[in-house]
């Protein structure tokens, strides 16, 4: 006999309507090379929500969030199919330039990445320098914006000539955040953010997040279950490729309907 | 009680001041390591010491500044010299846009395509064949197909071919040296592949990529054979007036003057060469400062 197909979650009729869809994933698979990371995987990401992405390590937590704003078809060898809407539009379209999504569609990723050769101002304003956008009169205000937005302007005001690379690991990590608000995203994806951050790091990037989904719809995918229960609104539970669980975050730890859920959350595994 | 245990792994006392064992092989093993690295150190400096005793008191602004001569005492180096210098920046010209835009092809944008594998393995044997090889592909080529003659050019793009593979090698390694997750931050910014290039991968790699160049262009002055198989006069009384014109090279004339018979002639040669190993030595302390910036820098 075959092992029982896992039933994919479906999320409630009457609380989907109730919500703004900012994302709509409907069917996504995805592979790298014949390995089959992504089953399947239908669910809606509200707008000016923060969603938490929970799971075990490989469970395809963080393709997921880089098929949201392609950047998975960077990896040679790396397919999807299915389709992913932003604001009912759908990004796979033929004709939809990713270069242009992901000017929408920001990330932050599990290590702080800033551009070891520039500045902490040159680094904020890397994205539209990068693209060209880049307006001198401006770029005063965004970078003053996007570093008091992203809770590091106090920090390093007065040292804006700085390599980016001299600060600490979470105040680099605020650095990448700012940068990635600079472009004006409509959509911050976080691959794991603090994970490579000490406690009182990771606490000032969590507090930074609810303050930024007032502006900003947040996906984030932790393994730090607590932080998922802290920061996040609704959330996720992948294991091996699928969507196990998603509803909103309390229901979720309190109540999951799904064993697997439970198990899970309770610490039997993972 | 259970099956009576191992007894665990502790260390009995020993006396901390005894030779260990393996301490000869040891100690054995240094010494050929340092006997490696003085021989061919002392082999160099016998060699250098040689040439700058014989060749040394020859040079003067005379010598420097002076054309050929049937008379090794009115003889100089002039015309070498600045031809040396027009190959040198006509190679650089020619190789390193071409080098480093294969460079940059390779291992930015064809890293998953079957082209670059094919690619790869072709430059990996052109970095092997011998230089007359390239002196005899110049010869057809640029100096007949080409009909660019005896010529400047037809000498830079023979060495530039040659430097080639050196070029491309070096500057994939230094895009290499470049993480990824820069690569990722650039693309999530909203960057097109090429000004992720153009902003991110070359100002990081620009000082590598410029070592790789130098120790390239300092290989094409000091080849000869191949300059020799496609024509570069060996007489030369002016000095070459375009790309077009014929040519000598520092090589070339210290080859020529070491052929002649004449002692006097020898002590031309060993004084080209003086000249031909300061210039080098120049151009590689400008690479080592660039690599040592750039250590400094990351």
């Amino acid at each position: 006999m075959a092992a029982p197909q896992p039933t994919p979650y479906r999320m409630p009729a009457e609380e989907a309507n109730n919500i703004i869809k900012k994302i709509t994933a409907t069917d996504v698979h995805a592979w790298f090379g014949d390995n089959h990371v992504l089953k399947s995987i239908t669910m809606d990401i509200p707008a000016k929500q923060v969603t938490a992405i929970i799971g075990p390590s490989g469970c395809g937590k963080s393709t997921f969030i880089r098929c949201v704003n392609r950047m998975h078809e960077l990896i040679p060898n790396a397919r999807i199919s299915g389709s992913i809407t932003l604001d009912g539009e759908n990004v796979y379209r033929p004709g939809v330039d990713p270069v242009l999504l992901r000017r929408r569609v920001g990330m932050v990723f599990q290590k702080p990445n800033p551009f070891p050769s520039m500045s902490i101002r040159d680094n904020v304003l890397a994205g539209l320098k990068l693209t060209r956008r880049y307006a001198r009169a401006d770029a005063a205000d965004t970078v003053e914006n996007a570093l008091r937005q992203a809770a590091l302007w106090d920090e390093v005001k007065d040292k804006l000539d700085e390599p980016g690379t001299s600060l600490s690991g979470g105040q680099q990590q605020r650095l990448c955040i700012a940068r990635t608000l600079a472009v004006a995203p409509e959509v911050v994806l976080m691959d794991e953010p603090c994970s490579a951050l000490d406690p009182i790091a990771t606490a000032r990037i969590e507090d930074l997040l609810h303050v930024l989904r007032k502006d900003y719809t947040i996906v984030i995918v932790t393994h730090n279950l607590q932080q998922a229960t802290r920061v996040s609104q609704r959330t996720a539970f992948f294991l091996t490729g699928d969507l196990v669980e998603y509803s909103d975050t309390d229901s979720l730890f309190t109540s999951p309907q799904d064993q697997r859920t439970e198990d899970y959350i309770t610490g039997k595994f993972g | 009680m259970s099956a009576p245990s191992k007894p665990p792994l502790l260390a009995t006392p020993t006396d901390l001041t005894a030779k260990r064992s393996g301490i000869l092989v040891e100690r054995a093993f240094i010494w050929i390591c340092r006997f490696a690295v003085i021989l061919p150190l002392f082999l160099l400096l016998v060699l250098i010491g040689d040439v700058v005793i014989e060749g040394l008191g020859r040079i003067n602004t005379d010598f420097l500044t002076g054309l050929p001569s049937r008379r090794a005492e009115q003889a100089g180096i002039w015309p070498a010299l600045v031809g040396s210098l027009y190959l040198m920046v006509l190679t650089a010209v020619l190789a390193l846009p071409l080098g480093v835009g294969a460079a940059v092809y390779l291992e930015e944008y064809g890293r998953r395509s079957r082209l670059a594998g094919i690619i790869e393995v072709a430059i990996a044997n052109l970095a092997g064949v011998p230089s007359v090889i390239y002196g005899l592909l110049g010869l057809g080529l640029f100096v007949r197909f080409f009909a660019f003659g005896n010529s400047l050019i037809a000498g830079a793009a023979t060495l530039a071919l040659l430097v080639l593979p050196i070029v491309i090698m070096s500057s994939r390694e230094a895009l290499r040296t470049v993480p990824d997750s820069l690569r990722e931050a650039a693309f999530g910014l909203g960057a097109t592949r090429w000004q992720m290039i153009r902003r991110v991968v070359l100002p990081m790699s620009l000082p590598g990529i410029l070592t790789g160049a130098i120790l390239a262009i300092s290989r094409a002055i000091g080849e000869t054979a191949p300059l020799i198989v496609i024509g570069a006069v060996v007489y030369i009384t002016f000095l070459p007036d375009g790309i077009d014109s014929e040519f000598t090279a520092l090589p070339i004339q210290i080859y020529n003057w070491v052929s002649r018979p004449q002692e006097e002639f020898l002590t031309n040669a060993a004084a080209g060469i003086v000249v031909l190993m300061l210039t080098l030595l120049l151009l590689n302390s400008v690479a080592i400062y660039l690599r040592h910036r750039h250590q400094k820098r990351q």
